[in-house]
C-alpha cells in the first residue's frame, strides 16, 4: 500500500479501486492516428474524434468531474478528482481532448454563472461532447490582459459582440467560448464583462475563425473575429463590470491553483517504438550517443555531457517539487511551488532542445522535411515550437512578476 | 524494499525535529550574535580562533540531535536521514558554528563499518562526542583510495586535510592505506601523535585543518581494503547533509535580500519593483526550490532505495552546489554597497555557501560522475 492509499478517507478509497477497477478493463489502447504532444496542438479531426471518445468513455466512468454537484452533470463526491487523476496517469491512458473546458471554463462556469446555465453547459463540457476555447488575448491585450478592446454593447436581453481575439488554440473545434471582453471604456478593470458565447453555431453569423500559422509553418491556433454576434444575457458571468474578478478565478485554476482540481488523464506515450521525445532529457543522451563532433561521439564531449546533465537534473528536481508541493509541511507560501510549474518545464523543454542544436551541430540546420535530419528533425521543430509555452498563459516575464509579487512579496512592478 | 513514501519520509517525528530546530536557532543563534561571536575581529592578519559557542552545542547534543541517525542498539534515536537534513537545513538557516554536520558524516561512515569497534564509536557520539572525518589528501580529492596516511602495527602516520570542525572535534575517522587496501581508523583528537594545524580559511562560521598523524595508536573500524567500500556507502548520506545546509543557507539569504528588496527605495520605488532585482529573486527562490526537493529526494533514497541513492545524491550536490554560488552572488549584488561591507550580515553565509559548494566535489565534479553513470564512460 502506497503512502496516498494510506490517507485516503473511505469514500476515496473506495472510488480509488472502482477506476482501478474500471481502468484495468477500459484502456482505449494505442490511437489509430498520429497524436500530438497535447491537445492545445490538436488539428486532426481524426485525432480529436478518437480523443473525444476516450473523454465521453471516462466521464460516464465517473472519472471526469467527480467533484462537481450531480446536478451539473458531476459526480458529487468530495475530493475524488485528484484520486481519478492519479489513477488514470498510472494506467497510463491519453490525455483529453477538452482540457480548456475542464481546467479553465469548468470551474469559472461553476462559480460564477446562474444555475441553469451550469446545468446546460457543464455536462458536455465534461463528457468532451463539446469542445471549448477561450478568448481572452487579443492584439492589443496579451501580457496586459486587461487591455481589452473587444466590446459587448447591451441591446435589452442581449449582448452585441464585436472585437478580435487571437493565439486561440482549439477555436477551430470549439462549440463554446469562454470571452472576456469590455462592456465599458470608462475603467481599464471594472469596465470588463465576462460571457460564454457560442462558437461553431454562429459560425457565418457573427463569428469568424481564421487558423493562425506558428513559426514553424503549422497551424494550431487561430483568430476569431466578432462581427455583430448577438449573445443572450443569461450566458454573462456574474455581474457587468465583474469581469476582472471572473477572470481571475479562470486564471487561478489555469495555474493549478484554484479551489477545484481539474480533470486530467494522461502518461501514455506518444510515439511507440519511436525512442524520440523531446519532452525527456534523458532522449537527449541517445541524441549524443548517434551524432559525431569533430570525428568524436557527440555523448565523449565533456562540455556536451555537462549540459546534458545539467538539463537531466533540472527534469529530476521539477519532478521532485511536484512530489513536494503535495506535503503541506514540505511547502512554505501555497502559492509557491504551484506558481513556479509553468516556469519549470516550459523552460526547460526550450533548453534541452536548444542543446539539441549543440549536439547535432550542421545537421541541426535540417527541417523536419528533410530525410537526413537527426531524430526526423523533431529538435529544431519542438526548439521553436518551445515559445508557444513560454510566451502562452502569461508570458514568463509575467510569471516572475507574479511570483515575485504574490509569493516573495515585493513590489508591484509597472 | 521498502516504498518509496510521497513525503520523502517526513512523518509527523521529522516535522516535528525540525520545528523545534527552527526555533531553537532563531532563539539562541540570531544573526546578530552570530556576527559578534564570529566576525569580531574584520583584520586578515586576525588570529585564527576557533569561535564558537560549545555551551550551545552541548544543549544540542543534550536534546538528541547529534544521535538522530544512530541506531537505537548504540543508544541513539534510529531516525532516518531526513532528520539529519532537517537539523543539517535549520543549521545552514542559521549558519550556525558547530560539528553538527561533521558529526552527522561520521555516523554515516561509522553506520556503514558495520564493525564492534564502530558501534563503540557510535555510542560514543550518543553519548556527546563530536566527531570528524579526517579521509583527504593534499590535493583535496575526493576519492575515497586518495589518502596521505598509512597504518603500519596500528599506527597513524602522515597527514589528513581539509578535515572539518576539526578544533571542535573530539575524536576524527581516520582513512588510512595499508598493504592490503584502505581501511579507517578512530583517532582521539588529543592522542599523544595527533597534532591539528589549523587552516587559515574564509569561512567565518567553520573550523578547519590539517591533521599530523606521527605514530598515532588507532583502533580499527573498518579493516584493510574494505575503507573505499565504506566510505561509498556513506557518501550519498554525506552529500545530502551538505546539500541541506545549502539549501538553508540559501533561503536565508533569498529572505534577508527579499527584506532589503522591499524596504529599500531608489529612483522612488523599492528595489523589488525593478524587474531587474524582482526576476533574479524569482530564479533564486525557483533554484532554492529544485535544490530543496532533490535533496530530500536523495535523503529519502539512502533511507527507502540505497542502489539510487548516489545517482540522486550527485543531482542533489550538484543543484545545490550551483544554487549556493547563484544564491550568495545575488545577495551581496542586491544589497548594493552595504552588501560589500563586512558589517553587512550577507558574508557570513556567503563565504559559508562558497565553502559548501566546494565540500565533497562540486557541482561539475558531482555531473562529470553523473554523466559516468547516465551516459556512459568516455570512449
Amino acid at each position: 500500500m502506497s503512502d496516498a492509499d494510506a490517507k485516503d478517507s473511505p469514500e476515496q478509497a473506495e472510488f480509488r479501486a472502482q477506476c482501478q477497477d474500471w481502468l484495468a478493463k477500459n484502456h482505449p489502447g494505442r490511437p489509430p492516428v498520429k497524436l500530438p504532444q497535447g491537445a492545445l496542438e490538436l488539428y486532426d479531426p481524426a485525432a480529436l474524434a478518437w480523443l473525444q471518445k476516450w473523454q465521453k468513455s471516462a466521464y460516464d466512468a465517473g472519472m471526469l468531474g467527480c467533484d462537481y454537484p450531480t446536478e451539473v452533470g458531476g459526480g458529487g463526491k468530495t475530493d475524488c478528482q485528484a484520486i481519478a487523476n492519479q489513477e488514470m496517469q498510472q494506467a497510463r491512458t491519453p490525455y483529453l481532448p477538452n482540457v480548456i473546458g475542464m481546467g479553465m471554463a469548468a470551474p469559472t462556469i461553476f462559480f460564477h454563472s446562474q444555475d441553469d446555465v451550469k446545468a446546460e453547459l457543464l455536462p458536455k463540457l465534461l463528457s468532451g461532447e463539446e469542445i471549448w476555447c477561450q478568448g481572452f488575448s487579443e492584439p492589443g491585450a496579451g501580457s496586459d490582459l486587461a487591455n481589452q478592446q473587444t466590446f459587448a454593447e447591451r441591446d435589452g436581453d442581449n449582448w452585441v459582440i464585436n472585437g478580435h481575439k487571437v493565439w486561440t488554440s482549439l477555436a477551430h473545434f470549439a462549440t463554446w467560448m469562454i470571452l472576456l471582453c469590455r462592456t465599458s471604456k470608462d475603467d481599464k478593470y471594472n469596465g470588463l464583462s465576462y460571457f460564454v458565447v457560442p462558437i461553431k453555431s454562429a459560425i457565418g453569423n457573427g463569428v469568424t475563425i481564421k487558423p493562425l500559422i506558428k513559426i514553424t509553418g503549422g497551424t494550431g491556433f487561430n483568430e476569431v473575429l466578432f462581427e455583430n454576434l448577438v449573445v443572450e444575457d443569461r450566458y454573462r458571468l456574474d455581474d457587468v463590470g465583474a469581469g476582472w474578478k471572473v477572470a481571475m478565478t479562470t486564471l487561478a485554476h489555469e495555474r493549478g491553483a484554484g479551489p477545484m482540481v481539474t480533470p486530467a488523464s494522461g502518461g501514455m506515450s506518444l510515439e511507440e517504438g519511436e525512442t524520440v521525445s523531446t519532452s525527456n532529457a534523458m532522449s537527449l543522451v541517445d541524441l549524443a550517443q548517434s551524432q559525431k563532433r569533430n570525428n568524436k561521439t557527440a555523448a565523449d564531449d565533456p562540455m556536451i555531457r555537462d549540459e546534458i546533465v545539467k538539463l537531466v537534473i533540472r527534469q529530476e528536481g521539477m519532478r521532485q517539487t511536484m512530489r513536494r508541493m503535495t506535503v503541506p509541511p514540505l511547502t512554505d507560501h501555497p502559492m509557491r511551488i504551484p506558481l513556479q510549474s509553468k516556469l519549470n518545464y516550459t523552460e526547460l523543454f526550450q533548453d534541452m532542445a536548444e542543446l539539441a542544436y549543440h549536439i547535432e551541430g550542421a545537421a541541426s540546420s535540417l527541417n523536419v522535411t528533410d530525410e537526413n535530419a537527426p531524430a526526423g528533425g523533431q529538435w529544431p521543430f519542438a526548439f521553436m515550437n518551445s515559445f508557444g509555452m513560454t510566451i502562452a498563459a502569461g508570458t514568463n516575464e509575467v510569471q516572475r512578476n507574479i511570483l515575485g509579487e504574490r509569493v516573495l512579496g515585493l513590489a508591484k512592478s509597472k | 524494499m521498502t516504498e518509496r513514501p510521497k513525503n520523502f519520509g517526513f512523518s509527523e517525528d521529522e516535522t516535528m525535529l525540525r520545528d523545534s530546530a527552527r526555533k531553537f536557532f532563531q532563539d539562541n543563534c540570531p544573526v546578530d550574535k552570530l556576527h559578534s561571536l564570529v566576525a569580531y575581529d574584520h583584520d586578515v592578519n586576525r588570529s585564527n580562533d576557533c569561535n564558537w559557542d560549545r555551551d550551545l552545542w552541548q544543549q544540542i547534543v543534550e536534546l538528541g540531535w547529534t544521535a538522530v541517525c544512530i541506531p537505537e542498539a548504540a543508544g541513539g534515536v534510529g531516525m532516518p536521514l531526513v532528520a539529519a537534513v532537517a537539523l543539517a537545513e535549520e543549521a545552514g538557516k542559521a549558519a550556525f558554528p558547530s560539528p553538527l554536520l561533521a558529526t552527522f558524516n561520521a555516523t554515516f561512515v561509522l553506520n556503514a563499518c558495520k564493525s564492534d569497534a564502530a558501534t563503540k564509536a557510535l555510542t560514543e557520539i550518543a553519548a556527546g562526542k563530536a566527531t570528524s572525518l579526517a579521509v583527504t589528501n593534499q590535493q583535496g580529492s575526493w576519492e575515497p583510495a586518495d589518502t596521505d596516511v598509512s597504518i603500519d602495527g596500528g599506527k597513524l602516520n602522515g597527514v589528513s586535510y581539509y578535515v572539518q570542525e576539526a578544533r571542535k572535534a573530539d575524536q576524527f575517522l581516520v582513512s588510512a592505506t595499508h598493504a592490503d587496501g584502505v581501511g579507517l581508523y578512530l583517532v582521539d583528537s588529543n592522542a599523544d601523535g595527533v597534532e591539528i594545524v589549523p587552516d587559515n580559511i574564509i569561512d567565518l562560521t567553520r573550523d578547519q585543518a590539517h591533521i599530523e598523524f606521527n605514530n598515532a595508536d588507532a583502533i580499527e573500524l573498518a579493516a584493510p581494503g574494505t575503507g573505499i567500500d565504506v566510505i561509498n556507502q556513506a557518501l550519498p548520506a554525506i552529500l545530502c547533509i551538505v546539500s541541506a545546509d545549502m539549501v538553508g543557507a540559501g533561503e536565508w539569504l533569498l529572505q534577508t535580500t527579499v527584506e532589503y528588496a522591499k524596504t529599500r527605495v531608489q529612483f522612488d520605488h523599492p528595489l523589488g519593483f525593478f524587474q531587474a532585482v524582482k526576476h533574479p529573486l524569482v530564479n533564486v527562490m525557483l533554484d532554492i526550490d529544485r535544490a530543496k526537493s532533490l535533496t530530500y529526494n536523495a535523503a529519502c533514497a539512502v533511507d527507502t532505495e540505497p542502489e539510487a541513492a548516489e545517482k540522486f545524491a550527485r543531482m542533489a550536490k550538484s543543484q545545490a552546489g550551483d544554487m549556493a554560488v547563484f544564491s550568495s552572488s545575488r545577495a551581496v549584488q542586491f544589497h548594493g554597497g552595504i552588501g560589500f561591507t563586512w558589517e553587512c550580515f550577507v558574508h557570513l553565509f556567503f563565504k559559508r555557501q562558497m565553502h559548501n559548494q566546494v565540500l565533497y566535489g562540486d557541482a561539475k565534479y558531482q555531473r562529470a560522475k553523473l554523466a559516468d553513470m547516465l551516459i556512459g564512460d568516455i570512449a
